[in-house]
């Protein structure tokens, strides 16, 4: 009974038939909300707290080293020239990455989303999330044999062409980039499908009866109606490809040191988990500040 | 002077014929009302002339130019929808110059044009709000000042008051009806509202299973239905049901009635149409059509007192009366029905 009254409160809010007979709308809502936060503490911010204070250790909690607070390790970029480089290789990564998810998953979303005949739009979705279903590493790794040389793509080619020589494109950025759009394409298709569903066919109709051609309705209608689609798809691509030390390694080779491989090598391989921290915390601040910059011209854009 | 021509136009979906030889002239100028009930294939007649469907027979023509194969886009339609489509992105201003910026039409030119729309639909100071900030009865307006800037060869709407609420959808038929007449823009209209296609229309088409069963103008559409579902669908109607028998007709009850259609061969079955208005409470006046009967119900309506009655025999008859003394007749009374032969329609089954 308690609990009932409880729901009815949120769900019809304080004006409620009922309201004589109930708590204060604050208190249901901060009980609805409590799980979320109390979990969202356990598991995001703890850890992200434990690693904030690693970051400020001269070593390893675990070793026998002396504990003392530094802040030296938020001067690697400084100390250590060559970290600029890396974390720009993964900045142009990130970047590519995330506009080519853009560009073939919001076309994707759209095929999706238009979809009318039979199961067409099912079977797709499967097509789409067969990705997500695959062990990351076998992905990873099936690449490496479709791209090394005389592997799939080599044999393709040497089925028509048999004097070609191999356009092979393993370790290269090329082979790290495509390893990770497929990886994180289902994410950008999947946030600009549910921006896109939500527009009414009835919309597309009126701009076509007033003469737009397709073009005109992707780039004037569906393009700007989906955009927090393809925002949060891009910050759900950016983010962790930044980070991702899997794709680098193992389709990049010599040429795969990115901020993500750098971090791992911290924690894996250095046994140097406060630089591993300080390096990951730099990193975020980084990506915030694209974010901050991006936003404030995506609203310029949209007020002029 | 034809402007928009429906030709022999067939459509199935999968094994359901949608619609069905539909020919059909819609008259430069004028204001045509597709009526018909849910499903009768409005919406698909309507979207195969704007283009969005392919016919799979026939042919659409608009102005001289057979269209049947040209795609929506280049049509020069104007269209309106239920859900006005207004794009929710652009301010009133862009979304009425969205199909003017498609014919080039840009700066100062398509200020000029965007501004007289809107002064049209009486909107003329929300040019830079943002459609979610506008009422659905302005949304609407918006959305017509859209479709009539590009100045369309035809205006097509798809049930585009049915979302209003009654009064505003009165104001809105009649703003529709003056920006109609003013433009001159032949206009079809699609509706299952008939009062909303009699008081609209120059012509009322009515469609039933896919064809078109009736078209003329609303009063001899009204007044002169062809079929019973004609004289049923498009207000009420008595039916007489009976055998041709020497120029009258002979119901089951054995009652002659007159009318003045013409009548098949004698011994024919027939079904003649009555209008409840058109039957009067017996004056006993002579050369009419009489029937007694028992009153089951009155329903007072206001203005009109409905009379609901059983003639002996078991035959149910609608009466219209106007509220002149208010409630004098009631349940169980016997009266006399009278009406003229004028009024008794014969109507194919
Ligand atoms: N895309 C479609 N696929 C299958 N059947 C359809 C399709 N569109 C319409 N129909 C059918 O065609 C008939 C007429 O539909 P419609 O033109 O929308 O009628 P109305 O507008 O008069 O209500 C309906 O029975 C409907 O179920
Ligand atoms: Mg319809």
């Amino acid at each position: 009974m308690r609990s009932d009254s409880l729901l009815n409160e949120a769900v019809r809010g304080p004006s409620g038939p009922r309201k004589h007979r109930m708590l204060p709308s604050w208190v249901a809502t901060t009980a609805l909300l409590l799980p979320t936060y109390a979990w969202l503490t356990l598991a995001v911010l703890l850890p992200l707290l434990t690693m904030l204070v690693f970051s400020f250790m001269s070593a390893t909690p675990m070793g026998k080293a002396p504990i003392t607070f530094t802040l030296k390790h938020y001067r690697a970029f400084i100390d250590q020239p060559y970290l600029l480089n890396i974390g720009w290789t993964s900045l142009v990564i990130g970047f590519w990455t995330t506009l080519l998810c853009a560009i073939f998953g919001f076309l994707a979303a759209v095929a999706l989303a238009r979809a009318t005949v039979g199961r067409m739009r099912e079977t797709l979705l499967i097509l789409i999330l067969l990705p997500f279903w695959t062990n990351g590493l076998v992905r990873v790794f099936s690449w490496t044999m479709v791209l090394r040389e005389n592997g799939f793509l080599d044999n393709v080619l040497h089925m028509f062409f048999a004097d070609a020589g191999s356009i092979s494109f393993l370790y290269s950025r090329y082979a790290i980039v495509l390893g990770l759009v497929h990886g994180y394409l289902p994410y950008m298709i999947l946030t600009c499908y549910i921006a896109l569903v939500t527009i009414d066919d009835a919309i597309i109709e009126a701009a076509a009866s007033l003469g737009a051609r397709w073009w005109t309705i992707l780039f004037r209608i569906l393009i700007p109606m989906a955009t927090p689609g393809l925002i949060s798809g891009a910050v759900l691509t950016f983010v962790p490809v930044i980070g991702s030390f899997m794709e680098p390694r193992i389709l990049g080779g010599k040429v795969g040191v990115t901020m993500g491989t750098v971090i791992e090598d911290q924690f894996t391989q250095a046994f140097n988990w406060p630089l591993g921290a300080a390096l990951s915390f730099t990193l975020l601040a980084v990506v915030l500040a694209i974010f901050a910059t991006f936003s404030g011209v995506l609203r310029r854009g949209a007020a002029a | 002077m034809t402007n928009v021509k429906v030709d022999a136009v067939a459509k199935t979906y999968g094994s359901t014929k949608v619609l069905t030889d539909i020919s059909t002239d819609f008259v430069e100028g004028s204001f045509t009302s597709l009526l018909g009930p849910s499903g009768s294939g409005k919406t698909t007649l309507l979207r195969i002339i704007a283009g969005f469907i392919k016919p799979d027979e026939g042919v659409v023509t608009i102005g001289n130019n057979d269209v049947t194969n040209v795609p929506v886009w280049g049509r020069n339609i104007g269209m309106m929808f239920q859900s006005y489509a207004l794009f929710p992105h652009m301010t009133i201003a862009q979304n009425v110059a969205f199909g003017l910026e498609r014919r080039g039409i840009k700066g100062a030119a398509a200020r000029k044009e965007v501004d007289r729309a809107l002064e049209m639909v009486r909107l003329s100071g929300f040019a830079d709000r943002m459609p979610k900030q506008l009422s659905g009865g302005q949304q609407q307006r918006v959305a017509l000042a859209r479709a009539m800037v590009i100045k369309p060869s035809v205006l097509l709407l798809d049930e585009p008051l049915s979302a209003l609420d009654r009064r505003l959808r009165q104001e809105m038929q009649v703003e529709l009806l003056r920006i109609q007449r003013e433009s001159g823009l032949t206009t079809i209209f699609v509706t299952h509202d008939q009062e909303e296609a009699l008081t609209l229309s120059d012509t009322v088409a009515i469609l039933d299973k896919g064809r078109i069963v009736q078209t003329g103008k609303p009063a001899a559409v009204y007044e002169r239905p062809t079929t019973r579902f004609a004289a049923e669908f498009l207000g009420d109607s008595n039916f007489l049901e009976g055998k041709v028998e020497g120029g009258a007709v002979r119901l089951a009850s054995g009652t002659v009635v007159r009318t003045a259609s013409m009548l098949p061969a004698n011994g024919t079955d027939v079904t003649l149409a009555v209008r409840p208005e058109k039957m009067m409470i017996s004056a006993g006046e002579p050369g009419t059509n009489r029937l007694d009967a028992r009153i089951t119900t009155v329903i007072y309506a206001g203005p009109v007192l409905s009379y609901l009655l059983e003639t002996p025999d078991g035959m149910s008859v609608k009466l219209f009366a106007q509220n002149k003394d208010g409630v004098v007749l009631k349940q169980g009374d016997t009266i006399s029905l009278d009406w003229s032969p004028e009024h008794t329609i014969a109507v194919a089954s």
